[in-house]
């Protein structure tokens, strides 16, 4: 006990120092020659801040039967190509079904079809018909990719929105985690990511019948799609059928640019696109072949107008009317220009917390901890004196600690995290009580009170152990399993346990030890 | 300064049929209030949305549901949350419609009728059907691992009968919890399954320092010439660590009782399950968890050799 050794001592002095600075960035700003590692202050989380917070799930399912429908226009340029006439091309689920018209043409089609299309599986012909089954790996990457371009296209959208620092992250398989610091109206935020901007352009079926069409008599490759919902003077609704080929001539993806403009014959907010060079390609080729005819802008299948063509347009750009409001051609703009989501997504989760709140929780939480704390410092003093002092001292370092612990791992601090730091306060001074009580036992036992001293430490050191690990094992499992904010409190917890193993067992006993160096013998201990 | 006094020698042991009496009322009744009146889930187990507004002047309940019954959502559950212009909403989810956008029309029917720069959102919660029932089993996939890994440190440190005597003792604890959740109707939501977990491991840190004193002790008796029966060992091993017990656990309550008057609403029912958590673990670590364990004395009569690795552990 005489010799407590020295590098114990500096050791707990570059703890010390290292927490102090690693907490500092929390309080003040820090000047630029500071360590970078201990630069950064603890982030709060979003129920601390305000702002929201979305769970989104991408239907990748969606992406992946999309993209096997869109594998239909494939099969009918390579069959073409080959003069292969076909009887039927359908598609359904993960598989197209081909059904070929004449049977001599078999051979000649399979050996077509298992050339075009490598990421399917083949069956042999059963009445003509083959089924093409995409392969298992395929659909996989096709439903990874669309979670990550969907998180790409909504990164896009919430930019435009122009608050600071949102997270954009993938949350298990088919997930996506959406924070928004700082941002309140989430309904607005909602419905811009939750838009699909899907954007078509298809020709109208000029020679078709659209009062046959609509009884269920339709012409082969074509669609009937619906205008949005109109009023009649009757107060009636109804919306405008427009009979369309199948054939999606141009989409959203190839567009460059798109703004709000002013449509000049109405005087109405519009959206007006650009087409890149390859879009541009197309519909001059569109125009050029169709003059006379309409085509028609469906937006999240809803045809949006249907303008007669008059000319060719090169280079073009195309335009998007409707009443809307200034804000709606603004959102408009956002959600084209950012690109169209791959597949449809849903808010499975909201927590979004309005400002007030979480400058409230904080004020609470502050609070707590202050008036936690100051009754725990009273009572240790009061009950184990100079020994509660030393306690206290060790208890003021396990805050300084988790603050640092905190700042350095870039933890996030939570409501229920500062929870975990309220009643870590409460738990960390069981080291020293156990200590303490042991030391009053040995006391009891008639050792000297140094004798006493080593003996509490001792024997108090594997229950110290023992106790704290299993309350670490609550800590991890909590981690595992919680979600959000009840991680934060999973951390607190966990550090503060750390934390205070390594206060109340080793700082304690430091300075008791240098104190009792000092002043030599010692007849009583005030405990 | 010293509340207990060192020479104290109470005979919980000799109490502990008492004990169990009052454990299985409280077991039984726990039990019957969980059966009959059930929890009251929050939305993170049900699905759902929760609206907590602050309104400028504080409003009837009354006209609050006069405002959202035009959306549809005239059944809302509505409540004082704090204060009275605190207004917290809570819906169900609907099927038939993208639930994401219910917290929308609430909303929306506030401000017209209060008009919107008299309410505030101060916050929206919205937890989609299958979220509910991931986090649901999530939950409870938590406290059994929680349970399960404490069983085996408890018996790799100690016995296997003393695992079962913590273990006892932690399910006593969180079943009474639980039923008084029942009892009260608070909101049962995921904060106080955290503060379940970490009532397990409190319960627990209280249960191993008194098993510690009395592996201790039962290796003390060992080599005496006359040794003393178990449970002689045992009632003095937790007269021993009853002032430990005591000041630790008042520590703790301090902290926690600052929690649950000053931490806000929102942190209320958690620090509530943490009182009523502490105060029935500090009583099962004394009562439950070493009657338990000495009860099952004999029944996985550990070999010499495991006596001798168990002796030589820390």
């Amino acid at each position: 006990m005489h010799s407590f050794p020295r590098w114990k001592i500096w050791m707990i002095l570059s703890v010390l120092l290292v927490s102090m600075m690693a907490s500092l960035p929390n309080v003040t700003s820090v000047p630029s020659w500071w360590p970078s590692s201990l630069s950064n202050p603890m982030s709060l989380g979003l129920d601390l801040k305000g702002g929201i917070h979305l769970v989104l799930d991408v239907d990748v399912d969606k992406a992946v039967s999309h993209s096997v429908e869109e594998d239909i226009d494939t099969a009918r340029q390579a069959l073409r190509k080959e003069k292969i006439r076909y009887r039927k091309l359908s598609a359904e689920g993960l598989s197209l079904n081909i059904t070929i018209k004449n049977s001599s043409d078999l051979a000649a089609a399979q050996t077509i079809l298992n050339e075009t299309f490598t990421t399917y599986s083949i069956s042999d012909a059963v009445d003509n018909t083959f089924t093409l089954t995409l392969k298992e790996s395929v659909a996989d990457e096709t439903r990874q990719f669309a979670v990550d371009q969907a998180i790409e296209v909504i990164r896009g959208r919430i930019d435009a929105l122009g608050t600071t620092e949102p997270v954009i992250i993938k949350q298990g398989s088919h997930r996506i985690l959406v924070q928004i610091p700082g941002y309140e109206d989430s309904a607005h935020a909602k419905q811009l990511i939750g838009r699909t901007a899907q954007l078509e352009f298809k020709l109208v079926d000029e020679k078709g019948d659209l009062d046959k069409a609509l009884t269920g008599i339709l012409p082969p490759g074509d669609i009937i799609m619906y205008g949005p919902e109109e009023t009649r003077k009757d107060g009636t609704t109804y919306r405008q059928p427009y009979l369309l080929k199948k054939r999606t001539e141009l989409s959203g993806n190839e567009i460059s640019d798109a703004r709000v403009s002013i449509d000049s014959r109405y005087n109405e907010y519009a959206v007006t696109l650009k087409f890149n060079s390859k879009g541009s390609r197309k519909f001059d080729k569109l125009t050029s072949a169709h003059v006379g005819e309409r085509f028609a802008i469906i937006l999240e299948g809803e045809v949006n107008s249907a303008p007669v063509i008059r000319e060719r347009i090169a280079g073009g750009s195309a335009q998007i009317t409707g009443s809307f409001s200034p804000a709606e051609a603004h959102d408009l703009a956002i959600i084209l220009r950012a690109g169209a989501l791959p597949a449809p997504v849903k808010v499975v989760e909201e927590r979004s917390i309005g400002p007030s709140l979480g400058q409230d929780s904080i004020d609470q939480g502050m609070n707590s901890i202050i008036v936690g704390c100051v009754m725990v410092l009273i009572f240790m003093a009061v009950y184990y004196r100079m020994f509660g002092v030393v306690a206290n001292i060790a208890l003021i370092f396990n805050m300084l600690l988790i603050l640092a612990v905190m700042s350095i791992i870039g933890g996030t601090l939570t409501l229920p995290g500062i929870a975990g730091i309220v009643l870590t306060i409460g738990m960390a001074v069981d080291a020293n009580v156990l200590i303490f009580e042991r030391i009053r036992e040995e006391l009891l036992l008639g050792k000297t009170p140094l004798a006493a001293i080593d003996g509490g430490y001792n024997k108090a050191f594997s229950t110290i152990v023992d106790a704290n690990i299993t309350t670490l094992i609550a800590a991890i499992v909590l981690f595992q399993f919680g979600s959000g904010p009840v991680k934060g409190f999973a951390i607190t917890l966990s550090v503060g346990i750390l934390a205070s193993m390594f206060t109340a067992i080793t700082v304690t006993r430091a300075i008791v030890a240098i104190s009792t160096e000092r002043s030599g013998r010692i007849e009583k201990l005030s405990i | 300064m010293q509340l207990i006094r060192s020479d104290i020698n109470i005979d919980f042991i000799g109490k502990s049929k008492t004990a169990l009496i009052i454990s299985a009322l409280m077991i039984l009744i726990s039990l019957g209030a969980l059966a009959t009146k059930g929890l009251n889930f929050g939305i993170d187990f049900t699905g759902g949305t929760l609206v907590e507004v602050k309104f400028d002047q504080a409003p009837t309940i009354a006209d609050v549901r006069d405002s959202i019954s035009p959306k549809g959502y005239g059944n809302a559950v509505i409540q004082e949350f704090g204060s009275p212009e605190e207004i917290l909403i809570r819906v169900q989810n609907k099927n038939t419609e993208d639930s994401s956008t219910i917290s929308n029309a609430i909303l929306d029917g506030l401000g017209e009728k209060f008009g919107a720069d008299a309410i505030e959102m101060r916050r929206v919660e919205f937890v989609g059907p299958q979220v509910g029932e991931e986090l649901t089993r999530a939950g409870i996939m938590a406290v059994l691992v929680a349970m399960l890994a404490i069983l085996v440190y408890v018996t790799f440190r100690f016995e296997f009968r003393f695992a079962l005597g913590a273990d006892a003792a932690l399910l006593h604890d969180i079943t009474i919890v639980m039923g008084l959740f029942a009892l009260t109707g608070k909101e049962f939501s995921l904060p106080v399954i955290a503060a379940l977990l970490t009532v397990i491991g409190y319960s627990l840190n209280d249960t191993i320092v008194v098993f510690d004193r009395i592996r201790e002790n039962f290796a003390i008796n060992k080599k005496r010439k006359k040794p003393e029966q178990e449970h002689v060992v045992v009632n003095g091993s937790i007269n021993q660590t009853l002032a430990r017990t005591l000041m630790t656990s008042l520590t703790t309550l301090l902290v926690v009782f600052a929690l649950f008057f000053l931490g806000g609403e929102v942190i209320h029912d958690f620090a509530f399950a943490l009182i009523a958590g502490i105060v029935v673990g500090t009583y099962s670590s004394i009562y439950v968890a070493s009657p338990v364990m000495l009860s099952l004395a004999g029944r996985f009569k550990a070999d010499e050799d495991e006596i001798k690795a168990m002796e030589a552990r820390p």
